[in-house]
């Protein structure tokens, strides 16, 4: 069996057991990435040679020694909005085409802690900023399903590399969907952790109050092993919580779900939502049922709100986050310039994809004088309103179920015209982050076209456990996760 | 909400971000439609709802005023577009804050 | 017309914690370009800012000091505007809940003491630098000092004059010193004042247009400025002119102030709560701790010094515009209980070698048990008072102690009568017509016969017993 076929937690058994070594490992993923690499444009920056490097130190290192620490030799891919020590970390903008950081986001220091293996850094929509990795200065990655297809976004890069075996498991970040919904697009597991459950501290920041870094993987066991290395409380984070770290695989054991109160929110299943998603989805909590839980039927009134407060919010955030690519101390700077504001205009003019320029310039009107109360500190208490609809639903379940997108996978620029539309595609997974829930979307069927749809498990605050365990019972009793693309 | 070509032109100015007259259009257009959107907002009745701004609701999270290496100046200014003699350079400054 | 100022005071102040305001960088000034920075105070992109403790306790002491009400529910914001030295394209600072509101500070105004209102104090964090070189074609950006944190204190619109703003300043300056949060060094920048100043027609109630005067780095500047604008806008107003609501550069070379080169656009800041901090949610026993350890005061301290010690208020206004130099006294009091000498002496001889080595008190080679020693000497007639003084440059040099000097110098004063009365017998002999002139009666000869024996002795004598013997000599 060709190691790129194995699951993460399939891999570090066989490298544990010293039955592989990691120089081996790096070998049959560059080999893989080789192959499929041309077709699905993953990645942004390759690092497999510096990988490779890696792995035979490392080898050096475990050589009659096998006591490895849990992600020791593990390949990984990492989207490249995480900065990465000496390694170019762009967002794909051709603001940050040259940016190379002088130190490591805290997720990152937790791996190389633990000696894995950094395949290369994956393709995204500028700055997090899309809902199909079409927004990337470098063109737009591919769904390994299905070439004419986005692979979602924004972590589409680190989707489809997971979906295509390009590595053997990848981090995204998610500010309203951005690991979820591709994962569905890509028919892979995508968990978005608790806001606060892992740190935020090296990166790039999209919008502060609702970023948040997570696993993309191709089992929920995976997930939750990947979820468990990075997670924790970081001094550098003073967003992130100082709570114990469980550890996440262990919660997967208990199979059954006697006794889970399963929420479904009426008002996720209305008009828009793609009939075949619709239908993969009820079998879905049809099988919940079956392996025990108790089926509930929820409202979470305020759903139709959030995608208005959520690109008010993210916006505004976004505006003040993005002032600081001014040319002046890193990534790009216009040339012929003759002052100061020309150089700071035509910089970030030309620095800029459409895209972020357009959130740019809503997230600056709503926070400028005399509009500031009406959409921002509107948007502010919609948000709040919408957090106490998820603390009343979990009075009554523990997990609430929907899909993860109103449509499978859509081809290449069928949307990009229409900036709403694409906003209002991500109603699904937008109200979590405002709320700061941990979700998760794993396959749950296939429309007739054959491209994946995903089911979304949504839990309390700091229940990833819950999550987790319901995901991983799923998964279990379907065949979904085992459906591999064609791609070859 | 309507956002008209000089609405545009401000917030350009306010985001340092220069507009060609294309764009000026196409932003005032998108602008208007996603803040039409937003405007459904007002459906929801929030006096007296406290803002969220931050959502898990911790506070007073602080660092000891204990020092750290700082980078050397040299990594410091290893991404700079311009640099000289330890500094990063940018177009004479003409006008004060 | 006559017209009345009207000036306000913004001051930012530097506070004196170890590291940065939001990160572990140090805070020394004068250091090469951009030694001092990191990932969080270069804003590169990812980095996050974590809120320096003693920075908020500093500020919470300076506030209790100056009779503010301390915020409990606090929110830093960013305040986002475009320019060089503002690596993160905003500044983190406060807006709408400054840390410290509604105080005041005594101050000594053209009719005695009054209060000048506090408006607000908040927290910030200081720009980096740009550094604009005559000639060259661009400027460069020192980011050392990004990410300092700042007290930023705005007063109302509450001084008349010049005068009544130096006394404000001075007074800030020393309270915030007394606590240790701020070394109110002005030439380095750690304590900056912008004064912002109107006329109106004496009588009139509603404020006229205000101009803010920056670059202002003394207190003689201080006066010098807000004088000359003054002049100026009487001059502006007189002639039928208008005062335009503008920012002023002080220019010491010329001695005037000039219009600051800006940018025309009105400024929106876009405030909006930082989301990368977590309020800070003060309790007030906390606050109540912090109340409870302020240290005593400059204006209070100097009070109890006249009560106290029965100093002239003079005196107790010096020695208590430092709190070193105020510790330094009354450690000197408590071992030689004479106040009036020891505030001569601090006041006098000690601080003169201070200033001439540019050395703070707390770091005075002479320190206080060696003055007392020296003090005392004289006290018992060891030495004379103008030995004292003369020793006095050599014992802040070499550092020995006042006995040791005294002794290496063989400058113990003679006090015995057997050596004395030797002494007096031989100027005496030398001086008949002296002898003569004070028997019949001419009183002020003694004060000659004196020199002349405290001359015979090398300076030795103890004058008072040199007089002594003389009268009991020349009565026989």
């Amino acid at each position: 069996m060709s190691l790129h076929k194995l699951t993460l937690v399939e891999l570090q058994k066989k490298f544990n057991a010293g039955e592989v070594t990691a120089a081996e490992i790096v070998r049959a993923y560059s080999h893989r990435i080789s192959q499929v690499e041309p077709k699905v444009k993953a990645f942004v920056t390759h690092t497999q040679e510096s990988a490779s490097i890696q792995a035979e130190s490392l080898d050096r290192k475990l050589k009659g020694w096998r006591k490895t620490l849990p992600l020791s030799g593990m390949p990984l891919a990492i989207k490249d909005n995480i900065c990465t020590d000496g390694v170019l970390t762009t967002c794909s903008s051709r603001m940050l085409q040259n940016f190379v950081p002088p130190y490591d986001a805290t997720v990152i220091a937790k791996l190389r802690a633990q000696d894995y293996v950094l395949l290369g850094k994956t393709n995204l929509d500028e700055f997090a900023m899309g809902s199909s990795t079409e927004n990337s200065a470098v063109g737009p990655s591919r769904n390994p399903w299905n070439l004419q297809c986005v692979p979602g976004g924004s972590s589409g890069g680190s989707a489809a590399a997971v979906a295509a075996e390009e590595c053997v498991a990848a981090l995204g970040s998610d500010t309203g969907g951005s690991i979820r919904q591709p994962a569905a697009f890509c028919g892979v597991v995508g968990l978005k952790p608790t806001y606060g459950r892992v740190s935020r501290y090296g990166l790039v920041a999209f919008a502060s109050s609702l970023d948040q870094i997570g696993p993309i993987t191709r089992t929920v066991a995976d997930a939750a092993f990947l979820l468990g290395a990075i997670a924790g409380h970081d001094p550098l984070d003073s967003t992130s919580i100082d709570r114990p770290v469980p550890d996440y695989r262990q919660s997967l054991q208990k199979r059954d779900l006697k006794t889970l109160r399963v929420g479904v929110p009426v008002e996720f299943f209305t008009e828009g939502i793609n009939p075949e998603v619709e239908e993969s989805v009820r079998s879905a909590i049809k099988e919940l049922k079956r392996l025990g839980a108790e089926i509930k039927e929820i409202q979470l009134p305020r759903t139709d709100a959030a995608v208005a407060v959520y690109y008010v919010i993210a916006t505004a955030e976004a505006s003040s986050n993005l002032a600081r690519f001014d040319g002046v101390k890193f990534g790009f700077r216009a040339k012929e310039t003759k002052d100061l504001l020309e150089l700071y205009m035509k910089t970030r003019q030309e620095g800029f994809g459409p895209e972020v320029k357009r959130r740019i310039m809503l997230g600056t009107y709503v926070l400028s004088a005399g509009y500031y109360d009406a959409y921002y500190g509107k948007a502010q208490a919609v948000r709040t309103l919408i957090c106490q609809d998820f603390e009343a639903a979990f009075k009554e379940v523990d997990l609430i179920v929907t899909p993860t997108a109103p449509t499978p996978a859509f081809k290449l620029g069928e949307k990009s015209e229409d900036p709403l539309q694409m906003y209002l595609s991500d109603i699904f997974t937008i109200s979590v982050n405002l709320a700061g829930l941990p979700a998760i979307s794993i396959p749950c069927g296939f429309s007739n076209a054959g491209l994946p749809i995903g089911l979304q498990l949504i839990g309390r605050a700091f229940e990833e456990e819950t999550v987790l365990r319901a995901a991983h019972a799923y998964e279990q009793s379907t065949l979904w996760h085992q459906k591999k693309p064609p791609i070859r | 909400m309507e956002i008209t070509q000089q609405d545009v032109e401000k917030v350009a100015q306010l985001a340092r971000l220069a507009v060609t007259p294309a764009e000026k259009d196409t932003f005032a257009r998108q602008l208007s439609q996603i803040l039409t959107h937003v405007d459904t907002l007002n459906r929801y009745e929030t006096t007296g709802v406290e803002p969220t701004a931050t959502v898990m609701g911790h506070v007073n999270v602080f660092r000891d005023d204990v020092m750290r290496p700082s980078l050397s100046s040299d990594n410091a200014l290893a991404n700079a577009p311009e640099r000289e003699a330890e500094g990063f350079v940018v177009p004479k400054i003409l006008e004060e804050r | 017309m006559t017209y009345e100022t009207v000036i306000g005071v913004e001051v930012h102040a530097q506070l004196r914690t170890r590291s940065k305001m939001f990160c572990g960088c140090g805070t020394t000034f004068g250091l090469s370009a951009n030694s001092q920075t990191c990932p969080v105070c270069l804003g590169l992109p990812g980095s996050l800012p974590v809120i320096n403790r003693m920075a908020v306790e500093m500020a919470v002491r300076a506030g209790l000091a100056l009779n503010c009400a301390i915020t409990a529910n606090n929110q830093f914001a960013r305040k986002n505007y475009f320019y060089p030295d503002l690596p993160k394209g905003y500044q983190i600072s406060q807006y709408e809940s400054p840390i410290c509101q509604h105080g005041w500070l005594e101050i000594v105004g053209l009719e005695g003491a009054r209060r000048v209102r506090i408006r607000r104090a908040h927290l910030e964090e200081d720009a980096g630098k740009n550094i604009h070189e005559t000639g060259g074609a661009g400027s460069r950006v020192d980011l050392n000092r990004a990410g300092t944190p700042l007290l930023e204190i705005v007063t109302e619109p509450d001084m008349r004059s010049a005068d009544e703003v130096v006394s404000y300043l001075k007074g800030l300056r020393d309270i915030l010193m007394y606590l240790d949060v701020c070394d109110g060094n002005m030439e380095e920048g750690s304590f900056r004042c912008e004064p912002n100043l109107s006329l109106r027609p004496t009588g009139q109630t509603e404020f006229g247009t205000k101009v803010e005067l920056k670059n202002i780095n003394s207190f003689k500047n201080v006066k010098d400025a807000i004088d000359y604008e003054i002049k100026r806008q009487t001059k502006v107003l007189n002639e039928g002119g208008k005062i335009h609501q503008e920012t002023r550069l002080w220019n010491v070379e010329r001695g005037e102030t000039a219009v600051m080169r800006s940018k025309e656009e009105a400024h929106d800041y876009r405030y909006f709560p930082d989301p990368d901090l977590v309020p800070l949610k003060l309790e007030q026993t906390w606050i109540d701790g912090f109340r409870s350890s302020l240290p005593e005061l400059p204006a209070v301290r100097m009070r109890r010094f006249v009560a106290m010690y029965g100093l002239p208020e003079y005196d107790a206004g010096v020695l208590t515009a430092s709190r070193g130099m105020a510790d330094y006294f009354e450690s000197c009091v408590q071992q030689f209980n004479h106040p009036k000498t020891v505030s001569n002496w601090v006041m006098g001889e000690l601080t003169r070698e201070l200033n001439g080595a540019e050395t703070a008190i707390e770091a005075s080679p002479v320190n206080p048990e060696r003055l007392v020693g020296l003090l005392q000497m004289v006290d018992q007639g060891t030495i004379s008072l103008k030995t004292a003084r003369d020793l006095f440059p050599e014992l802040y040099r070499t550092g020995k102690t006042p006995e040791q000097l005294v002794q290496e110098k063989g400058l113990t004063q003679v006090s015995d009568e057997g050596a004395l009365g030797k002494v007096i017998d031989e100027v005496l002999a030398k001086s008949p017509a002296q002898v003569a002139q004070f028997k019949e009666g001419k009183q002020q000869v003694l004060g000659f016969l004196v020199g002349q024996v405290m001359k015979a002795s090398g300076g030795k004598a103890n004058p008072g017993k040199v007089n002594e013997l003389l009268k009991k000599q020349l009565s026989t």
